[in-house]
């Protein structure tokens, strides 16, 4: 693994022995679509005082194990819980798949005693970002700005499986310039669930033209989410409505690293 | 057999159930029930300790469910009635058709059961000569539409007040044109003229149950509107149909069961009839009907004790998990195509008409876990509806392109130096598909999306590339 472990500490040239060495399970939609995020998320457990490493990684399994093919959600699981063998804690910038590493693994080794006390450990130590900031690490503000009204969307398997629901928002109200709203309905499934938005578009058009709406009555400019999936689904249908309404992961914002062009927009589009 | 199903044509019942402008205008009222459920939560602090013991209670009654059946069947006995066991649909439905005629009835006064609907009761007997009257508002109203419910616990619940009132119109025929039948209070003085003349000639009362008590025999119904109460009190006979998962052992379970039972399910403390009814009219009861007969129904719920699925047993019909569903409250619940929508639906469908017709149910799930989540005996519904979709992965019922698509991907996924560089060419070719606007709006093999949303295009490179070479350049 040691070629794969390019730590983060290395590179500050610091290194001390209390910080804990947290792998980042980036997840692939931030992998393939928006590094940003991973970056953000580096930073904000640099700054908290973590040694991050990335551990070389693919996918947490979650399409597999959601379209019934347990084998290869095993085997996908089997990989991860080994990549991540060093590291004292594993953090997700998803409560999706988050969820997967902290509640779905040891489910999907239930019938293997060896293999479910490792997917055990594995889950124990396994948290959502935002979760693990505030709830392990005790962080309480950030130091970043952000000047915009922005509305926090629960995604379901963070608020459901994992409990993420004041955390990103305790976080949130320490960004300077920035004004938190609530959706009417911030707890309800924006109509995303990975392949299902794909295998039902109509059905998942339906949900999301109804979250749109609700974002688009709480007057935000910026929606925020802690998983990539329902962000994507969120503003792909507001794009396509032709909504001004942005979106970012809570990572960027928190990390200062809202800069750059939001999600689905390109570096050349004017700022609106 | 049991009712008909549409359940394999899901997909093409839910583009009907979404491009049609009136029932999409009828299902916001569903979500009314959220807001009340939390509500009635809030205000009963024991409220989340009572699910828990609403799941011990269905727990143990599962466990010993022949011991309680018949301990129930005995009790029965005692107080004067009758009970019959149905294996599967026929069997039910030839039971209650022979007990009908057995007293020559020719109408019949209906409560709301959603089993008389699973056997296909109402058709049965029609065809017989016996009228079958169903006397709870919102069926009566699907009943003169030909319709079946859409909702366990609000059947006409895709309706408005205007559907009623025109139907009340063609059916009801010495109805005069100019009475105003503009609110809903007025809908109900009109039923109720109607119906209670239907009650009066009724020889039998067939009601479902919520409960059976093994301790007294007793069944319970949990009603709105006094229609149960009429249909098992005044004609001759009264049949209760129910299946084997209503037992429960003692008052004092079911006392517990209804507490999370309305709750969950409309938001009150309490339906505002509860009935109990144990064994025929008495020498010194004011009223009551000469005869009382139980059929209890399998119809494929013993298959599930004991396996993969017999959690889905201890469902109460409260409806929380259909209020609650984004995919329900999108499509209503004709669309799951047979005869219970929603998440329970999604679980209980495959299991009692088999997989391949139901199979698209479980599938239909985003996984938003919030049926679970208000679940009042705490039903893994999302896991259930997981274990479906392995069932059917298993045994290759899945589609074949998403069989292949879904192989394809674990082949990248299980090779992770393979992945890193075809993931990395992907985001390339993607960033450059998208690279005017940072988004596509068309993507083959993913129009499934791009043909509602645009799809955000990736940013270049992939994270761990560009980590890779970030943390290569400073060792």
């Amino acid at each position: 693994m040691g070629e794969d472990m390019n730590d983060s500490a290395h590179r500050r040239g610091a290194g001390r022995k209390s910080e804990p060495r947290v792998g980042l399970f980036v997840t692939c939609l931030v992998d393939v679509i928006r590094p940003t995020v991973g970056f953000a998320a580096v930073k904000l457990l640099e700054d908290a005082g973590c040694r991050v490493v990335v551990p070389s990684q693919t996918c947490c399994g979650q399409p597999a194990y959601n379209a019934g093919d347990r084998l290869s959600a095993k085997a996908l699981a089997r990989q991860a819980i080994g990549a991540f063998e060093g590291c004292d804690y594993v953090v997700v910038p998803s409560g999706s798949c988050g969820g997967m590493l902290a509640r779905h693994y040891p489910a999907l080794f239930a019938d293997e005693p060896e293999e479910a006390v490792k997917a055990e450990r594995f889950a124990e130590k396994t948290h959502e970002l935002t979760s693990f900031l505030v709830d392990v690490l005790g962080v309480t503000k950030v130091d970043a700005r952000f000047s915009g009204t922005v509305a926090y969307h629960d995604s379901c398997a963070g608020l459901r499986e994992l409990g993420v629901k004041a955390q990103p928002r305790r976080l949130l109200q320490s960004v300077d310039g920035l004004s938190l709203v609530e959706l009417k309905e911030a707890e309800t499934c924006c109509g995303f669930g990975g392949l299902f938005a794909v295998k039902y578009g109509e059905i998942s058009n339906a949900i999301v033209s109804r979250k749109a709406e609700d974002i688009k009555n709480a007057r935000a400019d910026t929606v925020l989410a802690g998983d990539m999936g329902c962000l994507m689904n969120m503003v792909g249908k507001l794009q396509r409505e032709g909504s001004p309404v942005r979106a970012r992961h809570v990572a960027e914002v928190l990390a200062g690293m809202a800069e750059g062009p939001s999600i689905g927009e390109s570096q050349k589009e004017p700022a609106r | 057999m049991s009712a008909v199903s549409t359940a394999s044509r899901f997909k093409e019942n839910a583009h009907a159930a979404l491009i049609d402008a009136r029932l999409q205008g009828a299902l916001s009222f569903s979500r009314n029930f959220t807001v009340r459920r939390s509500a009635a939560a809030e205000r009963l602090p024991e409220f989340e300790a009572l699910r828990d013991s609403a799941r011990a209670i269905k727990d143990h009654t599962l466990a010993h469910l022949d011991l309680y059946l018949e301990a129930y069947e005995r009790k029965v006995r005692e107080s004067g009635g009758e009970v019959h066991y149905a294996q599967d649909a026929d069997e039910a439905r030839r039971i209650v058709v022979g007990l009908c005629r057995s007293f020559g009835a020719k109408s019949v006064a209906k409560g709301k059961s959603m089993v008389a609907e699973e056997i296909g009761l109402n058709e049965a007997l029609e065809a017989a000569g016996i009228e079958p009257v169903e006397t709870d508002l919102g069926e009566y109203a699907i009943q003169l539409r030909g319709e079946r419910p859409s909702h366990i616990i609000a059947p006409a619940i895709h309706l408005t007040k205007r559907d009623i009132e025109s139907d009340f119109r063609r059916a009801h025929r010495d109805l005069p044109p100019d009475r105003d039948l503009s609110e809903p209070e007025k809908l109900l003085a009109e039923a109720r003229a109607v119906l209670r003349a239907k009650f009066l000639a009724a020889d039998v009362g067939i009601t479902g149950a919520n409960f059976l008590v093994a301790e007294t025999g007793t069944s319970i119904i949990v009603t709105n509107e006094g229609n149960g109460d009429l249909t098992q009190i005044l004609p001759r006979a009264h049949i209760v149909v129910a299946s084997i998962e209503k037992i429960v052992p003692t008052l004092e379970d079911a006392a517990q069961l209804l507490r999370v039972l309305s709750r969950s399910a409309t938001g009150q403390d309490m339906s505002v009839y509860t009935t109990f009814s144990t064994g025929p009219r008495r020498a010194d009861d004011p009223d009551g009907p000469g005869a009382y007969h139980v059929v209890v129904i399998d119809n494929g719920r013993s298959a599930m004790l004991g396996g993969a699925f017999e959690d889905m047993l201890r469902c109460i019909r409260c409806g929380a998990c259909m209020n609650h569903c984004p995919v329900y409250q999108a499509l209503g619940g004709h669309a799951y195509g047979w005869v219970y929508p929603g998440p329970m639906g999604a679980v209980l469908t495959p299991s009692l008409i088999g997989v391949k017709e139901g199979g698209q149910l479980p599938n239909a799930s985003t996984f938003c876990g919030r049926c679970e989540e208000v679940c009042p005996v705490r039903i893994p519904l999302p896991k259930m509806m997981r274990h479906w979709r392995e069932r059917e992965f298993e045994r290759h019922l899945s589609p074949a392109p998403f069989r292949y698509g879904l192989g394809f991907w674990a082949f990248f996924a299980t090779r992770p130096a393979l992945y890193r560089f075809s993931t990395g060419l992907a985001a390339r070719a993607l960033h450059l598909m998208g690279r005017s606007k940072g988004r596509l709006s068309w993507l083959p093999l993913a129009t499934g999306w791009t043909r509602w949303r645009d799809l955000a295009a990736p940013e270049r490179t992939t994270f761990q590339s560009r980590w890779r070479a970030k943390s290569g350049a400073t060792r």
